[in-house]
């Protein structure tokens, strides 16, 4: 629909085009990628196909300026997921790390540059109240106190309050589900939680099974609200499906284990875009098998033109007369996708007219 | 080389309402846009002497300053600021247009540039050898700052040092050198040869002008110096200009504290402040006189010889 794909998703797609780019094409590549959030992802893959060198010198710097920050990072979520060892060990649960902690802890292709704010970990429901009480035991703190807010996490959310640390301001989310309670699709954590996998070298700490990361990244992406991250989402996407893909086993599994969960439509979300936008390769019979999890033609057609927008860097050169309509829409869909009618109805009434209002950002 | 002053006001008028004014300060480039005419003429006659580069080339920075829209327009405008689509700050009375410029360039440099250890200080040579000014506002760093480039010392930044994590020198970023309140008069009777802007009251730093850096020390900005002193100026009323060393312990620890990325940089940021405060003496340094503050500085220049 937009004839010449962006810049970012051509380097992207082939990496190894970025030596053929021309400084004015660099130019705006840099500033698509930083948009995205995508600068360490895209220097670290320009090393990686060895056309670093061949780069313009002032976008070299800039990537081991972004590779600094991402590195930082790194050594930040390494001291943090000791730290929670030691808050939470003596439960003996297994601590489940989800989405951007759980690449970065399983030293995962898809952890390559990426940077993330929060430490997901997954619980049993039943063992909320005990993880809770060891993380304030341990410095972390809630940090949503209004009423209105505690009922929405703990009745109707799939988390608890995020949780800051009071000295390092560093928040951990704790789930018990991949999904809220009050949405229409439940997959069961139970039956995520038994196919978790120990991550080598790394005492106490597991992450989902293969199927199971790219189905959560999927159902995450698709039912989400807001885009401004949609793109690195979509190529995290791309990296845990070329990475996994490696195994036949893992496109075997795949289209089975999202009906098993529910996960059918996210599915046929995942590779339709990753396909299109990133060019992932998938094996014919599965994109077929995940296709019957899709949506009427009607309904298709209209996703295509809300994500094939919403998934293009964030940057005014990447969109077109529609592009706010789209994420504004998906917005919509969003909240819809987290409550039923009625309940978002309260629920957004409350948050316009009830809740305090938010202290201003400094 | 094309400079400001060589575009001619229309020209520059032109690139910074339409594809950009592609700026030049230190090892950085900023790609420009704004249509505020009021801030073309600010920025003209600030960076006459900076190289300005090729339509087409690539920016560190992309930036755009523009009025308000809508009813703002009439009542109240103010200026926002841009930084490739985002806006990290509040917009500002339009009349603040050029403080808000000045205070985006250091904001995208201290946020991002990462190849160097950086220090909110101000930072002059003479000699080949760098003296370091870090201090909190209020100190009296500027104004010294500002004093100490109008008698024979070399501007290399009034706010940002940039100590390379490579050798450990300092590489300039001389740019306008900002005045608050009572420090504009100060300088003003003191360098009355030198340029300022308009005076803008009512910022969050009470009134700020800004002196154009010397064309000496644009024209050596890619002349890098070697650290020699870090002296935490305080100006205080009556007092007689007095260094006193600061232990290096003491040292690293308020130059950490003054370092935007010390954190960030982790061991590489250890260990540059290490190498600062060993190769370069640290003083406390308390003044009431220019003249005086000086005489110190030359002294300091002096024993080395």
């Amino acid at each position: 629909m937009r004839p010449p794909l962006p810049l970012l998703l051509q380097a992207l797609r082939a990496p190894g085009a970025m030596a053929r780019f021309s400084e004015r094409e660099w130019d705006l590549l840099l500033r698509q990628a930083l948009a995205a959030n995508l600068a360490p992802t895209l220097g670290l893959l320009a090393e990686e196909h060895g056309v670093l060198a061949a780069l313009p010198a002032r976008v070299v710097r800039r990537f081991a300026w972004a590779r600094t920050v991402w590195e930082r990072h790194l050594l930040a979520v390494d001291f943090e997921l000791g730290q929670l060892r030691r808050a939470l060990g003596e439960t003996g649960l297994p601590l489940i790390l989800l989405k951007g902690t759980a690449y970065a802890a399983a030293g995962l292709p898809a952890s390559a540059g990426r940077l993330f704010s929060d430490i997901d970990l997954l619980v049993p429901k039943d063992c909320l109240p005990e993880v809770e009480s060891l993380l304030l035991l341990h410095g972390w703190a809630g940090t949503h106190h209004d009423e209105y807010d505690q009922r929405y996490y703990r009745e109707w959310m799939h988390e608890l309050p995020p949780m800051q640390h009071m000295r390092r301001a560093s928040v951990v989310d704790v789930h018990h589900a991949i999904l809220p309670e009050t949405a229409a699709m439940r997959p069961d954590p139970a039956r995520l939680r038994a196919a978790a996998r120990p991550i080598p070298g790394r005492d106490g700490f597991y992450t989902l099974a293969p199927c199971d990361m790219v189905l959560h990244s999927a159902v995450h992406l698709f039912s989400e609200g807001e885009y401004h991250h949609g793109l690195r989402d979509l190529f995290d996407l791309h990296r845990l499906l070329v990475d996994f893909g490696a195994d036949p086993g893992f496109w075997a599994a795949l289209p089975a284990r999202a009906r098993e969960l529910e996960l059918a439509r996210p599915l046929s979300y995942a590779l339709r875009y990753c396909t299109r936008l990133l060019g992932t390769p998938v094996p014919a019979a599965v994109l077929e098998a995940a296709a019957g999890g899709a949506p009427n033609p009607a309904l298709l057609a209209l996703m295509d033109a809300l994500f094939l927008r919403a998934l293009q860097p964030p940057h005014p050169s990447c969109a077109d007369a529609f592009d706010s309509a789209a994420r504004a829409v998906l917005y919509i869909r969003g909240n819809w996708l987290r409550m039923p009618p009625l309940l978002l109805s309260r629920h957004l009434f409350h948050k316009a007219f009830l809740s305090p209002k938010a202290e201003p950002a400094q | 080389m094309l400079t400001v002053a060589g575009l001619g006001p229309a020209a520059l008028a032109a690139r910074l309402r339409g594809p950009g004014l592609r700026l030049q300060t230190g090892p950085f480039v900023t790609c420009v846009h704004s249509p505020l005419a009021g801030l073309a003429g600010t920025l003209g006659a600030m960076y006459a002497d900076y190289p300005v580069l090729a339509e087409g080339s690539v920016a560190d920075f992309h930036v755009r300053l523009s009025r308000s829209t809508g009813l703002r327009r009439f009542v109240r405008p103010q200026v926002h600021f841009h930084y490739d689509g985002m806006a990290p700050f509040q917009p500002l009375p339009l009349d603040q247009a050029f403080p808000m410029f000045e205070w985006a360039m250091n904001w995208c440099v201290s946020s991002q540039a990462n190849s160097w250890l950086l220090i909110h200080a101000a930072v002059v040579e003479k000699g080949g050898v760098a003296a370091i000014l870090p201090a909190p506002p209020g100190s009296g760093k500027s104004t010294l700052c500002a004093a100490l480039v109008n008698r024979g010392w070399r501007l290399l930044s009034d706010e940002l040092t940039m100590v390379r994590l490579g050798d450990g020198n300092i590489d300039p970023l001389p740019r306008p050198v900002s005045l608050k309140n009572a420090s504009i008069g100060i300088i003003r009777d003191y360098a009355p040869a030198a340029a300022f802007t308009r005076p803008v009251a009512d910022t969050v730093k009470g009134t700020v002008a800004h002196m154009r850096a010397s064309s000496d020390s644009v024209a050596r900005a890619a002349e890098a110096a070697a650290p020699a002193w870090i002296v935490f100026p305080q100006w205080q009323a009556g007092a007689a200009a007095t260094l006193v060393p600061v232990p290096q312990a003491r040292a690293h620890m308020r130059v950490a504290e003054n370092a935007f990325n010390y954190s960030l940089l982790g061991e590489a940021g250890f260990d540059a402040v290490a190498r600062l405060v060993e190769t370069a003496r640290t003083f406390d340094f308390r003044y009431s006189v220019l003249d005086d503050a000086i005489a110190v500085f030359e002294q300091l220049l002096a024993q080395r010889a």
